[in-house]
């Protein structure tokens, strides 16, 4: 059987990120995938699986979860062909390096080369990405300024808000996506929940619709106008 | 009326005056009540309005993400008599100038913002802070619970404040704040949302919840020498009471425990003090029961995920359940906490889907597995025979209680 594995939802679960597992699960038992979700909270193990997620948290907890993920091998899961799925925090961990609480540099796990500095102003709001012709719709709330190193790809280029520097978010290599959006971002975007779907399923999936198509359009409908109406905004 | 006799500076009466004429205006031409204009008028004139205002009154504060309004009109109820308070909801300073410009009564008291917390102890010299629960809330534009239980836990300090402090202690970053009080009188209460208090506010390790209390390896721990314990009953002090509460919930007997408590402080009798927040049916419009057409409403207000939460556990079986969701940012902009709330208590019931954030409302329960519809037009609700009971968030629920009638 798949599973999922939220990642210390206890440390990284303030903005809702853990909707993603929910989404996952709701999506794969449409289409008669057995796919188990395992909360993994501070103190266990970190268990095998077929995708881990991390969620966004506060600075303290943040700096918590980034020992512990580090203790726990996630890097080896993911050497080991695991996929990885993170959201703010979580990027910020997977990065090389992040700064928090003043600006004390605090090593990450080096999945990518990718730092993240303090910002001059926290963005908090309605957020858009352009991810291959494909819109990205959530909403996004750090003080993070991100900037990738030499070969890395960002995950897309920022058309409403500011991801990791107002141009591009987050960033993406084979089996790992990272991205500033919350939402949490696989409830607002299904095309994007069921591409992970059927990555880690190695499958196609059956088409299925639900009131979650629904909202996408009713998202994407909306910010397009407001960002017409705002003139150009983002990169 | 005239209880009290204060001897104010006359850019203090100017002041006064001005709230009060400012608050008269703002009503005559019919913009809402009032009182945040009026009390920015009145700091405007005199910045130390407030203080000048709590001289010489008992003043209890009461604060905390959930159950502030309905905790301080117990307080208000319990106390009996005269009481003055910012009934209307305006929880910052400028509403609590306006409340105590609109009252001369002895007793006071304000519901107070958790952000405006500090400020309000300092200006108001409080005899007692009341502090139910801190948990996440509207996160888009408030700041971060961990930094707020360390603002608390500041400005409760003995250098800063010398009254009482009341507080649940099955909460640990309200037990955070509170200990470094050097007078508090702890309520143990039962608890449900730990969400936000998973690690140690001391040391980041994780906490070891064990039935109804919790502890930290570094020796933080819940307090045990306790003035109150809710359970099936109140004890307080050597006596226990049968709470019988008019208002559902367990969170409401939660609330009366920690206003009984503050009460007793003061030294009032709390069989008294119980008798008379037993009258307490609906607060502000909530709890009561309203009509939509041809429906009986309850009308609910839910703001966050422990407030949520809370609520689902008190759900009637019979009622049609209702869901409103805005996102205004008296709301919070993002609606994403929808996820943290432990929606799956809905299983088995149909859910009506309202307000401007309805589709992600509709996507959150299906996700969850419970039926949902969304509803466009919600004239099409006024039909049907039974009873409702209508859950919705802040602008949401002002919207509902403009479409809705006394019963
Ligand atoms: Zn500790």
């Amino acid at each position: 059987m798949l599973k999922v594995a939220v990642l210390y939802p206890d440390l990284l679960g303030t903005y809702g990120d853990g909707g993603n597992a929910a989404v996952l699960a709701g999506r794969a038992r449409a289409r008669g995938i057995d796919l188990e979700v395992e909360e993994v909270t501070i103190g266990a193990k970190i268990p095998s699986a077929s995708l881990y997620l991390l969620g966004g948290g506060e600075d303290g907890p943040q700096r918590l979860a980034c020992d512990l993920l580090s203790e726990g091998g996630l890097i080896d899961r993911f050497n080991e062909g695991a996929n990885v799925f993170a959201v703010c925090a979580g990027l910020q961990i997977l990065g090389t390096s992040f700064s928090i609480e003043g600006d004390a540099s605090y090593p990450g796990l080096g999945f990518v080369a990718a730092t993240t500095t303090r910002g001059l102003s926290r963005s908090v709001g309605d957020f858009v990405t352009d991810v291959q012709g494909r819109m990205m719709v959530g909403f996004e709330n750090h003080g993070g300024v991100t900037v990738l190193g030499e070969g890395v790809s960002a995950l897309g280029d920022v058309v409403m808000g500011r991801g990791n520097d107002g141009r591009v978010d987050g960033f993406r290599a084979p089996r790992l996506i990272a991205t500033y959006a919350h939402g949490p971002v696989l409830a607002q975007n299904p095309w994007l929940a069921d591409e992970l779907l059927s990555e880690i399923t190695g499958q196609e999936l059956a088409p299925w619709s639900s009131v979650a198509d629904r909202l996408y359009s009713e998202r994407c409908a909306l910010l397009s106008t407001r960002r017409s109406d705002a003139g150009h905004i983002g990169g | 009326m005239a209880v009290m006799t204060l001897r104010l500076s006359w850019r203090a009466r100017v002041a006064m005056g001005g709230v009060v004429a400012t608050n008269l205006l703002s009503r005559l031409l019919g913009r809402g009540s009032g009182t945040v204009v009026g009390g920015r008028v009145g700091l405007f004139i005199e910045p130390k309005l407030l203080t000048v205002l709590s001289r010489s009154r008992s003043v209890v504060l009461v604060s905390g993400t959930n159950g502030k309004t309905t905790t301080s009109a117990m307080l208000r109820v319990g106390w009996g008599g005269d009481v003055a308070g910012n009934v209307t909801g305006a929880n910052m300073t400028e509403g609590h100038v306006a409340a105590l410009c609109a009252s001369s009564a002895a007793h006071a008291v304000l519901e107070t913002d958790e952000g405006w917390l500090p400020i309000v102890v300092s200006a108001t010299s409080p005899a007692v802070v009341v502090l139910l629960n801190l948990s996440r809330d509207q996160l888009d534009r408030a700041n971060e619970v961990r930094q707020m239980a360390q603002r608390w836990r500041d400005c409760l300090a003995p250098e800063k404040f010398l009254g009482v402090v009341v507080a649940n202690c099955a909460d640990p970053l309200v037990v955070y704040a509170a200990e470094s009080s050097t007078n508090v009188r702890w309520v143990q209460v039962p608890t449900v949302w730990r969400a936000d208090a998973a690690s140690c506010p001391h040391c980041t390790r994780a906490l070891i919840f064990e039935g109804s209390s919790w502890s930290c390896e570094c020796g933080f721990a819940q307090p045990t020498r306790v003035t109150a314990r809710l359970g099936s009953v109140l004890e307080i002090g050597e006596q226990s009471y049968a709470l019988n509460l008019a208002l559902p919930g367990v969170f409401n007997e939660v609330n009366t425990a920690l206003a009984a408590t503050a009460l007793y402080e003061l030294g009032e009798n709390v069989a008294d003090v119980l008798s008379r927040i037993r009258t307490l049916d609906s607060v502000q419009g909530r709890y009561g029961l309203r009509r939509y057409g041809h429906r009986e409403v309850r009308l609910l207000l839910a703001k966050n995920p422990a407030g949520t939460a809370a609520l689902l556990e008190s759900l009637d079986g019979d009622d049609d359940v209702w869901v409103a969701i805005n996102a205004q940012v008296a709301d919070g902009k993002d609606p994403s906490w929808l996820y943290d709330v432990p929606v799956e208590a809905l299983r088995g019931r149909r859910i009506s889907c309202l307000g401007e954030r309805r589709v992600d409302l509709a996507t959150r329960l299906t996700y969850a597995g419970v039926d949902s519809e969304v509803v466009d037009d919600f004239e099409l609700l006024r039909e049907g025979t039974a009873r409702v009971t209508l859950i919705a968030n802040y602008t949401a629920f002002r919207d509902w209680m403009g479409r809705t009638s006394p019963c």
